[in-house]
């Protein structure tokens, strides 16, 4: 968004653009350290729940963001890897073993799905992705002999070394570490050829295509790696809730997590962290103010998935950059604060691209 | 999740299992046939229900064949708007009073300029954005919808009398049908009948064609193209609406029931994205296999039926039955 004065090409490869951001990141992290030991459990629990959806909304950046593909199944990788990784410490696996298999079993089902689809336009995988979200929803309902069904499947809690994970501080810190481990991953991804194919891809197919990238082959590998990282954040969602039913896992859950990088900002990995905290913090606002709006508004049954419609609607119309862009242009006018010129974000006129044989 | 759970991804068996409850009522043939035939009518009378659901999927697809072909959009709130057609009915004819025909005549203006104003407000703004940004942008459109129909017209199921309600028609040779399928039949042959001519012998049809074959060319030829567009949601949507209120007789009215149009997108995708006679075919087959799947493989599997069909036509023919084979020049 903003024009980067680049003097060499190392720059390019930087985890992070300054010495200045390390700086703030580590910060950051200092403060998110400490978090349990200030606030009370209620909002380390919150905070948890932020972390798992920054987890998810990371592995969806990657695609949406970063591929240009779109997934409305998403929810359904977040249930297998939960699942995968409470069936797992039932069976007596350990938690260091049961993570990452359900992370890779996720990716698995990824590959599965992206190797059909991916090689059609990208209108084909959001619908082939919606189907198999519904059908990894009756699968999850229907298996009892697996999943419990209904009854629902209790999460053990989970050890490492002997050290128990327990509370809402143990997931917590758990929910932390795998967010930083799954935000180095996707840094450095980016900055790797395979993130350079994948932004080339989500730019121009066709293009791409001739700079002799194998397109079928990124976009599976992308797809893949998105749906583990979502395999990731479903156990991280498992341990958090500390129980799962079946329902939970639809195509609403899908499309929170798809508004969560739409509402965060296409195309940066600030954008996914931003989304997934208003996400979470959304219900919480709803709840807090159903008793002062007028007209009894608060009190509609379909109130929250009716609200993330509007601002979805909104956000797409009005700043498709969403909270990251606002946030950016922010940054820009307190930087030049008496000189800003009106221009500087103006968005281009643009017109209908069609994908259609001219 | 903590989300309140407004839509269930498992509504829409309505539908489909208050056919299998009328086939069990009036299958029962004279008695004194063989077995065999027995068994042959109960089959007929199957494909013809199957027949009748894909019908009302046939033409859901076609509300998202229409805007595809001229815009590029993916509709995903088609179904929302074909439950928005059948609340306007229900209000027309259950609600006020009105003549049948009336109210159905009415509803079906009123979806239509709902569809005119969405496409004129809303969906004009984001063109030139990817077309994920579309998606998501009908997503956002079908939940609003959802909310709005909840709370104007409540969240319990609603119906009202059609002259096609509980009336039987028989056939002869023991095939006896419930009218209600039959007029979603005849409905949807009568429909495709004047869609077929509107598009290949009116003017604007005409104009509709070459605005979807080549929008510059249409410019410059002096078709109003954003008008020509926002028509082409406007017929979208009326067709939407004849789908709901043919469905009427056959299944409850509810804020959940555009799930339906996920059931229209298998529909679609058989049909080969893009062709109109394919998303009519390809919502019969949806039907009948969805049918048959019901009465004979085990229970769940018809809920699973449209999407595994849907995949597996992905993965095996992913042109579909009418599509064409489409590469991209630079």
């Amino acid at each position: 968004m903003r024009a980067m004065f680049r003097t060499s090409y190392a720059q390019d490869l930087l985890l992070a653009r300054s010495p200045a951001a390390w700086g703030w990141y580590g910060l950051l992290m200092l403060v998110l350290l400490a978090i349990p030991h200030m606030l009370g459990e209620f909002y380390v629990g919150e905070m948890a729940g932020v972390f798992v959806f920054a987890i998810a909304g990371v592995g969806l950046m990657l695609l949406i963001g970063y591929t240009g593909l779109v997934s409305l199944g998403h929810a359904a990788f977040l249930g297998i890897g939960a699942y995968t990784n409470a069936i797992l410490l039932t069976k007596g696996v350990p938690f260091i073993f049961s993570l990452p298999a359900a992370g890779l079993l996720t990716a698995l089902f990824g590959v599965l799905i992206g190797i059909p689809t991916l090689r059609m336009s990208g209108l084909y995988l959001a619908i082939a992705t919606l189907a198999f979200g519904s059908i990894v929803g009756i699968v999850l309902e229907k298996w009892h002999g697996l999943t419990g069904g209904f009854d629902g499947l209790a999460v053990p809690t989970p050890a490492i070394f002997g050290y128990v994970i327990e509370g809402r501080t143990g997931v917590y810190y758990l929910s932390l570490a795998i967010l930083v481990a799954v935000l180095l991953l996707a840094m450095n991804i980016l900055r790797s050829p395979l993130g350079r194919a994948m932004v080339a891809i989500r730019d121009s197919e066709i293009s791409a295509q001739s700079m002799g990238i194998h397109l079928a082959f990124y976009k599976t590998v992308a797809f893949a790696i998105s749906a583990g990282i979502t395999g990731l954040a479903g156990a991280a969602y498992g341990h958090y809730t500390n129980y799962l039913a079946p329902d939970g896992f639809g195509i609403l859950l899908s499309i929170q997590l798809v508004t969560i990088v739409f509402i965060g900002g296409l195309g940066s990995l600030h954008g996914a962290i931003f989304g997934a905290i208003f996400i979470s913090m959304l219900p919480q606002a709803i709840a807090l103010s159903r008793d002062s709006l007028p007209f009894g508004l608060g009190r509609l049954p379909g109130l929250e998935p009716s609200l993330f419609g509007i601002i979805l609607v909104l956000v797409i119309m009005f700043e498709p950059a969403g909270i990251n862009g606002r946030w950016l242009k922010a940054k820009r006018w307190f930087g030049e604060f008496p000189l800003h010129r009106r221009a500087a974000f103006r968005r281009q006129k643009s017109y209908a691209k069609s994908e259609r044989l001219r | 999740m903590r989300a309140e759970r407004v839509i269930d991804g498992h509504a829409s068996t309505c539908l489909t299992s208050t056919h299998n409850e009328r086939c069990d009522g009036i299958s029962s043939t004279p008695k004194g046939k063989r077995a065999g035939m027995d068994e042959l009518v109960r089959l007929v009378q199957l494909a013809i229900n199957g027949t009748a659901a894909g019908c009302i999927y046939g033409l859901v697809a076609l509300g998202f064949v229409l805007i595809y072909k001229a815009t590029e959009m993916v509709n995903f709130a088609q179904g929302e708007l074909m439950m928005l057609g059948a609340f306007f009915a229900y209000t027309f004819v259950g609600m006020w009073g009105m003549n049948y025909w009336v109210g159905f005549a009415l509803a079906i203006a009123a979806t239509a300029a709902f569809g005119y104003a969405l496409d004129a407000v809303v969906l004009r703004r984001v063109i030139g954005q990817p077309q994920f940004a579309v998606v998501m942008l009908t997503l956002g459109l079908a939940f609003i919808f959802r909310a709005v129909a909840g709370a104007v017209w409540g969240y319990d199921s609603v119906g009202f009398l059609t002259p096609f309600t509980n009336k039987v028609a028989d056939f002869g040779g023991g095939v006896i049908l419930g009218q209600d399928n039959v007029s979603i039949i005849v409905g949807t042959v009568i429909l495709c009948a004047v869609l077929y001519v509107f598009f290949s012998r009116t003017p604007l049809g005409i104009a509709m064609q070459a605005s979807s074959q080549n929008q510059l060319a249409a410019y410059y030829m002096g078709i109003p193209v954003r008008t020509v567009f926002s028509l082409i949601w406007a017929i979208s949507a009326g067709v939407s609406a004849v789908a709901a209120v043919l469905l009427v007789p056959v299944s409850m009215i509810d804020v959940n029931m555009g799930i339906l149009g996920f059931k229209a997108f298998a529909a679609a995708v058989l049909g080969g994205f893009g062709s109109i006679p394919g998303a009519l075919v390809g919502g019969i087959i949806v039907g009948i296999t969805e049918q048959f799947a019901g009465r004979f493989l085990p229970a769940g599997s018809m809920e699973l039926t449209s999407n595994i069909v849907l995949l597996a036509v992905l993965i095996v023919w992913p042109q579909g039955l009418f599509g064409q084979v489409i590469r991209k020049r630079v």
